[in-house]
């Protein structure tokens, strides 16, 4: 059992946020962490250590309600490039997000030229409201991000999104090409990474390699 | 370019609409989509401004009556634009707290706040950074035959912590403004003397500023001014370079050349030092995490006075929590964020302060440095 204010039980659980929000955020629906209620660790023999988690969260878009979730999070023993395997499990239903979501595809399908934006948010913490959803989807695509290269030793936060181009597709998914800033909180170092995340409303999204 | 506010009556005048969308590729606001537009309900076309002429002609001739909505979106982008900064809003009275301000206004308030309460408050020297701008820290002092102890608190140690500046000066307009009405605060000030220095790393604060808004060192170059930047938070003579530091100039936890190896560090080190017999508490403002550290960081061996440190931060922590519900999580930084050595907590402790605390204040990572203007009342309120 972990004090949940230990740096490695907060580690684990930024993995574990960093994963959800690439599995179920959206442009609509962009989850937090509010606390972390419970924490353990499992030492495995030749295989890693394991984080099983207890989390509370937030949908940013409607913070009175809490999101609980369960998560394990397994560092692999050893070999530092491989992602941890993450497990989570969000208690109840999420709210539904098919209108938002369907009215920002049919927004960006519409747009003449691609759009493309920088530094949101600006140095001022301000979003323009129309760009929430990019950002949002940012937060999907660092989501990935940080569950793919997080290990015992970092902790990752999206600081900023630098740059975010979206190229027009023959196909139905949209595309957007983000430069996003990750400060590492352990070594402090903001490092810049480009990541494509295709996404569609019923399918979802996902990074493209 | 304009908006139009366009109402179709048949639907041969949607049909046309539908048509010169698709034609010139015009930016519809309202219906989103051109298949969407309907007879009797309204229509918001925004036309490029070479088109527009063009555009109104053909609308004429198929007698659809328009309205310009928006003669100028460039103008109304503009407008609409944050932060219209009027020089002449300088005096203190209308300082807004509650946005992120430059140096120079900065610089300005200081001086002003100063002449506005000088029973109270005397500004002083305290030395010089790197580039050479003069770091000057406020005194709150009131006059009295006793001699006082004293609290020290400094902010933007760390040039991309915006919210830490924003609340040392909220912290003092707080002070001064209600010191005669509210008796706490009038207790405090019969007892003891407070020292703020409101931006610590003056060279950095300004490049994030001007250059790079996620900069964290000074700006003292090395390696022949290919490389710029130690981290002052690692360059206290406290197990300096021991843990947790790099001694490359490119990285960011760069510990210097050697402890106090940077203006800035030397000036408030030599100031503290002089003072130390009478310092209660040190006090050093950061951002993000939303946390009370106490020592140490090189170590996980508890200082000696462990017990009362962490009580006392715990009390401050609940007050905190109990304004808006904001949780602060309260320990040493070895146990609860990463080892480092070097720190300035860290080192007023060891040279005798006995309550030495650094805040890591809002947020825990949703916008990280980059918290919104909007939050700086609300942080600021919790954290007094």
């Amino acid at each position: 059992e972990l004090p949940p204010s230990h740096f490695s039980a907060a580690r684990a659980a930024a993995v574990a946020v960093g994963y959800l929000r690439y599995l179920r955020g959206g442009p609509g629906r962009g989850l937090e962490l509010r606390e972390l209620r419970r924490a353990r660790r499992q030492d495995i023999s030749d295989v890693g250590h394991k984080y099983y988690l207890e989390l509370e969260l937030e949908d940013v878009s409607d913070k009175d309600r809490t999101v609980n979730c369960t998560a394990e999070v397994l560092y692999h023993l050893g070999n530092k490039t491989s992602a941890p395997d993450v497990q989570v499990t969000v208690q109840g239903e999420l709210r539904s997000t098919e209108e938002a979501d369907k009215q920002f595809y049919n927004w960006i399908r519409s747009l003449e030229k691609e759009l493309v934006a920088e530094n949101i948010p600006d140095s001022h913490g301000n979003v323009p409201p129309e760009l929430e959803p990019i950002h949002l989807l940012a937060w999907v695509a660092s989501g990935y991000v940080i569950w793919q290269n997080s290990t015992e030793n970092t902790k990752f936060h999206l600081a900023q999104v630098k740059h975010v181009k979206q190229v027009k597709r023959s196909d139905e998914d949209l595309q957007f090409d983000f430069v996003v800033l990750l400060h590492e909180m352990v070594s402090q170092e903001v490092l810049p990474w480009e990541v494509t995340l295709l996404w569609h409303p019923q399918r979802g999204a996902r990074v493209s390699q | 370019d304009q908006v139009l506010h366009i109402v179709p009556e048949t639907f041969q005048q949607v049909q046309h609409l539908q048509l010169l969308c698709s034609t010139f590729m015009l930016d519809l606001w309202k219906p989103l989509l051109p298949e969407d537009i309907r007879a009797g309900e309204d229509l918001h076309l925004r036309i490029p401004a070479s088109l527009v002429q063009e555009v109104k002609d053909s609308l004429d001739q198929h007698m659809i009556s328009y309205r310009v909505l928006i003669p100028d979106v460039q103008k109304l982008v503009d407008q609409s634009m944050p932060r219209k900064r009027s020089s002449h809003r300088q005096v203190s009275g209308d300082y807004v707290y509650t946005e992120y301000h430059p140096m120079e206004e900065i610089y300005q308030w200081m001086t002003q706040i100063q002449q506005k309460y000088s029973e109270l408050v005397t500004q002083h020297f305290l030395g010089k950074t790197f580039e050479n701008r003069t770091m000057y820290y406020l005194q709150i002092s009131q006059p009295s035959n006793k001699s006082k102890k004293i609290i020290w608190m400094d902010c933007g140690i760390h040039a991309r912590e915006w919210i830490s500046p924003a609340f040392c000066q909220w912290f003092v307009k707080e002070i001064l403004q209600n010191y005669k009405t509210d008796p706490k605060i009038s207790r405090f000030l019969q007892n003891l003397d407070l020292y703020v220095l409101p931006v610590l790393n003056i060279d950095g604060y300004i490049y994030s500023w001007e250059e790079d808004r996620l900069w964290r060192k000074n700006r003292s170059p090395y390696e022949n001014g290919t490389c710029y930047g130690t981290d002052l938070n690692r360059n206290f003579n406290s197990s300096w370079g021991s843990v947790g530091v790099s001694f490359n100039c490119s990285s960011i936890i760069f510990c210097g050349s050697g402890p106090e190896s940077e203006p800035e560090t030397r000036a408030v080190a030599q100031f503290i030092k002089s003072k130390k017999s009478d310092i209660l508490c040190y006090l050093t403002i950061h951002s993000y995490g939303q946390l009370i550290l106490t020592p140490y960081g090189s170590t996980t061996e508890p200082p000696s006075n462990n017990e009362e440190l962490m009580q006392v931060a715990k009390e401050a922590a609940a007050a905190l929590t109990g304004k808006y519900g904001t949780s602060y999580r309260v320990g040493s930084t070895a146990l609860i964020l990463y080892s480092n050595s070097g720190s300035s907590r860290d080192w007023a402790h060891t040279i005798g302060i006995p309550l030495s605390y650094t805040f890591e204040l809002r947020d825990t990572g949703t916008h990280g440095f980059v918290l919104p203007a909007n939050q700086i009342q609300p942080t600021c309120e919790e954290t007094m």
